[in-house]
C-alpha cells in the first residue's frame, strides 16, 4: 500500500505526485467495488460469512465449553428470582430475541431497549446497542449483574455453582484445573453464543451460484439494497452491518430526555442518539424492529428509511430521503426475507439440580 | 508605507520558514480502516484524513494531548489538523469504532 501513506513536503512537485497517486487509487478502487448482480459472480463473494466466528486467543472453541455454555444459557437459576435465563430475552424460538418491542427485565420491568439477537453476535467486534462492551466474554455477566435485568447476586451464584455436582463436572471438562468463577462462566456462555450462526440463507445460496435461490423481485431488492436505497452503506458485507453507530431519526429521539445511545460512551456530537447497526441476517424472525422496537414489521422499517427518518436533529449524514416506490420497498423487503437461514432446532440441555 | 512592507515581508518569511519546517502527512480512510496504523510526526506537522469510502466517516480523538472532532464528511473530501504538542494521540472514527490509529508527535 505505497499510496496509503503519502508525506507531502511543502513543495509543489510532491503535491502533483500525490494527486497522481490519488487518481490511480480511485480508479483502482472503483473497478474492484463494482457489483455484478449475477448468481455466483466474483464481486458478490465478499457477502459470504464464515461458519465459525473468530475467537479470542484465550478462549478457543471446544465442544465441552459449548456444552457447558448451553447449560448456563438456558438455566434460569442464573437470575435473582430463579426465573430468567439468557434465553428469556434471547429466545431461539424468536430469532434469539424476544418478540417484544423492548426487553422485560426483573419483575417484568419494561426496559428501554430491544433485546438484540444472538444471531451472528460472535462476528461483532463491539457489543450492545451502545457498544459499551467489546466481546461476548465482556458482555456475558452484564445482564446477570444488572439489577433491572436478571438481578443476580453473583457471589451467591458462584457459591452455588461450586457446590453443584453436575456443574462441577461440566466445568471440570470445559476448563480443567480452572476455577468456577466469572472468567469461566463468561467464556462458556460466549463459546455457546458463537455457535449461533446464520449463513445458509437463500441469498447465500444465490451468492454461491444457485440462480433459482432468489426470485427476480429479491434480486431487484438486492440491487436497491446496495444502490438507490443505500442500505448497504451501513448494513454492509458480510454480516449486513458496519458495526457502526448511527442516529436514524426515530420518533423516540424527538421525545424529552431521549436515549442518548453511543454518546454515553463517546461524547461526540454525532453520537447523540446513535445506536449500533444490527445484522440483517435472520431479520424476518426478530420483529419488532429498531433499538426502541417502534417498527412492527419490515414494511414499517422501509417506510421510515424511505422518508429519511422522522426526527432530523443530529440525524446521521447517511440518512437521506429515498422516495422509494411501493414496489421498490416491497422488493427490498422480499430481499430481506431471503436473508433467513433454515431454522436450526435447539435441543434443550438437561440441567443438574 | 515602508513599515508596512517590512511587516508583510516579515510575515512572509515567517510563513515560508513554517512551511519548510513542518510537513503535511496523509492518512486515508478506506474500507473502514485507516490506511496507516501508526504515524510518527513532528510538532507543528499537519495530518490530512481524506475519505476514500463511499460512505461517511468521522475522525476524532479524545486524547489528552490533542482533543479534536473533524465531524463527518463523505468520499472525496478531507479535513486536516495540526498537532502542536508532543505526545501519543489515539485517533478513531466515531461511526466505525474499529477504525483506530495512533499518531506519535515528537
Amino acid at each position: 500500500m505505497s499510496h496509503s501513506l503519502k508525506i507531502i513536503s511543502s513543495g509543489v512537485k510532491s503535491g502533483f505526485a500525490g494527486l497522481l497517486l490519488l487518481t490511480s487509487f480511485a480508479v483502482q478502487a472503483e473497478s474492484t467495488d463494482k457489483v455484478v448482480f449475477k448468481a455466483g459472480h466474483a464481486s458478490l463473494q465478499k457477502w459470504l460469512l464464515p461458519d465459525v466466528p473468530p475467537q479470542p486467543e484465550d478462549n478457543p472453541l471446544t465442544a465441552e465449553k459449548i456444552s457447558l455454555g448451553k447449560m448456563l444459557f438456558f438455566d434460569p437459576r442464573l437470575s435473582g428470582d430463579g426465573n430468567m435465563s439468557c434465553a428469556t430475552c434471547h429466545n431461539p424460538m424468536f430469532g434469539w430475541s424476544d418478540a417484544l418491542p423492548t426487553a422485560k427485565g426483573v419483575k417484568s420491568k419494561v426496559l428501554g431497549r430491544a433485546s438484540p439477537t444472538i444471531v451472528n453476535s460472535g462476528f461483532n467486534y463491539i457489543q450492545m446497542w451502545d457498544g459499551r462492551k467489546k466481546s461476548l466474554e465482556d458482555q456475558a455477566m452484564g445482564p446477570m449483574e444488572a439489577t433491572v435485568e436478571m438481578n443476580m447476586d453473583t457471589a451467591k451464584l458462584f457459591k452455588w455453582l461450586n457446590k453443584n455436582e453436575g456443574y462441577i463436572k461440566a466445568f471440570g471438562k470445559a476448563f480443567p484445573g480452572e476455577k468456577i468463577d466469572a472468567n469461566t462462566v463468561k467464556k462458556a456462555i460466549a463459546s455457546y453464543e458463537r455457535t449461533v450462526v446464520s449463513n445458509k440463507s437463500d441469498f447465500d445460496a444465490w451468492v454461491k451460484g444457485d440462480k433459482s435461490a432468489m426470485t427476480a423481485q429479491q434480486v431487484k431488492g438486492f440491487k436497491l439494497f446496495v444502490g438507490k436505497a443505500k442500505c448497504a452503506d451501513c448494513h454492509s458485507e458480510p454480516n449486513f452491518t458496519d458495526y457502526g453507530f448511527h442516529n436514524i431519526g426515530l420518533k423516540s429521539w424527538g421525545k424529552k430526555n431521549p436515549d442518548m445511545g453511543r454518546y454515553a460512551q463517546r461524547p461526540l456530537g454525532l453520537m447523540k442518539g446513535a445506536f449500533k447497526t444490527p445484522t440483517l441476517r435472520d431479520i424476518e424472525l426478530t420483529a419488532p424492529y429498531f433499538h426502541d422496537g417502534s417498527a412492527n414489521d419490515l414494511e414499517a422499517v422501509m417506510d421510515h428509511y424511505s422518508k429519511g427518518g422522522e426526527v432530523k436533529t443530529n440525524l446521521s449524514p447517511s440518512m437521506q430521503q429515498l422516495d422509494l416506490s411501493k414496489s421498490e420497498k416491497a422488493a427490498v423487503v422480499a430481499f430481506l426475507r431471503a436473508l433467513t437461514s433454515p431454522y436450526k432446532a435447539v435441543t434443550l440441555p438437561e440441567l443438574p439440580l | 508605507m515602508n513599515k508596512l512592507v517590512l511587516v508583510s515581508s516579515a510575515i512572509c518569511l515567517a510563513i515560508s520558514t513554517q512551511s519548510v519546517m513542518s510537513a503535511e502527512h496523509e492518512v486515508g480512510q478506506k474500507n473502514k480502516a485507516f490506511t496507516v496504523k501508526k504515524l510518527e510526526i513532528k510538532v507543528g506537522d499537519t495530518v490530512s484524513f481524506p475519505n476514500h469510502d463511499p460512505f461517511f466517516h468521522n475522525v476524532f480523538s479524545l486524547s489528552e494531548v490533542k482533543t479534536f472532532d473533524l465531524g463527518s464528511y463523505k468520499k472525496g473530501e478531507t479535513k486536516k489538523i495540526t498537532f502542536d504538542k508532543p505526545g501519543s494521540i489515539q485517533v478513531e472514527c466515531a461511526i466505525h469504532p474499529k477504525m483506530q490509529m495512533v499518531i506519535e508527535v515528537k
